[in-house]
């Protein structure tokens, strides 16, 4: 279960995955966060740098809205 | 192009809407990992001034009259239209409706994502500026060479 939330859908580049990083940093081992997106780029840029950082992406769900529901942890 | 992710930027210009180009492509490369410096000369120091708008800075009467002209953060100027000042206000209001960040808000992710925010000395004994003159958050007070070691192996742009 998610512990934290961050929506991003009202924001805009780069703001979405800066937010999304600032946000990732703050979690404490075995926490998790759980992002709403809307648009391709949070959908391609959130995921790929927190991989890269070493966060682990749990969950990616279409909503059939326009949003994604991540779920990330550490 | 380099293999390393790191993005360095030269900071020449003290214009508001230069300012939200550097601080968008800073955040946004420290955003997706990339090591980013930022190298402020000339009037891009103002950026970095802890004074936000104009007072009395800077050694002897000139430096002083034109960092009292070109002021800080909330001085800088739009490079094409400021109406008389007036644009920078306008568009930073403009940037909040549509849900863009302002030039604020991308300067404290800027501080936020942690790039390393350079002052460059020879602009700084021109405007008789001193490190106490700046923001905290500034890591060092840099020449050229420092410059293109820091930089080297990754992309470097001019704004």
């Amino acid at each position: 279960m998610s512990e934290k939330y961050l929506d991003i859908t009202t924001d805009s580049c780069p703001m979405t995955f800066v937010k999304a990083k600032l946000e990732l940093e703050k979690l404490n081992i075995g926490e998790s966060l759980e992002i709403l997106l809307k648009g391709s780029e949070p959908l391609e840029n959130v995921p790929r740098s927190a991989v890269e950082s070493g966060y682990d992406v749990k969950s990616i769900v279409d909503n059939n809205n326009g949003t994604h529901t991540m779920v990330i942890g550490r | 192009m380099s293999d390393v992710k790191k993005l360095s930027l030269i900071a020449f210009s003290g214009d508001f809407d230069k300012a939200i180009a550097a601080f968008t492509m800073a955040t946004g490369a420290a955003a997706v990992n990339y090591e980013v410096n930022i190298f402020f000369t000339f009037w891009g120091l103002n950026i970095l001034k802890k004074k936000l708008r104009r007072g009395t800075q800077g050694k002897g009467a000139l430096s002083k009259a034109f960092n009292y002209l070109s002021g800080g953060l909330e001085n800088l100027p739009m490079t094409r239209l400021n109406l008389l000042g007036a644009a920078p206000g306008l568009m930073t209001g403009l940037t909040r409706k549509r849900n863009v960040a302002t030039l604020k808000e991308l300067f404290e992710a800027t501080k936020a994502l942690g790039v390393n925010l350079y002052a460059c000395e020879m602009s700084m004994n021109i405007l008789g500026l001193e490190l106490n003159d700046f923001i905290p958050e500034v890591k060092e007070v840099i020449g050229v060479p420092k410059f293109l070691d820091i930089s080297s192996g990754g992309e470097t742009l001019f704004i």
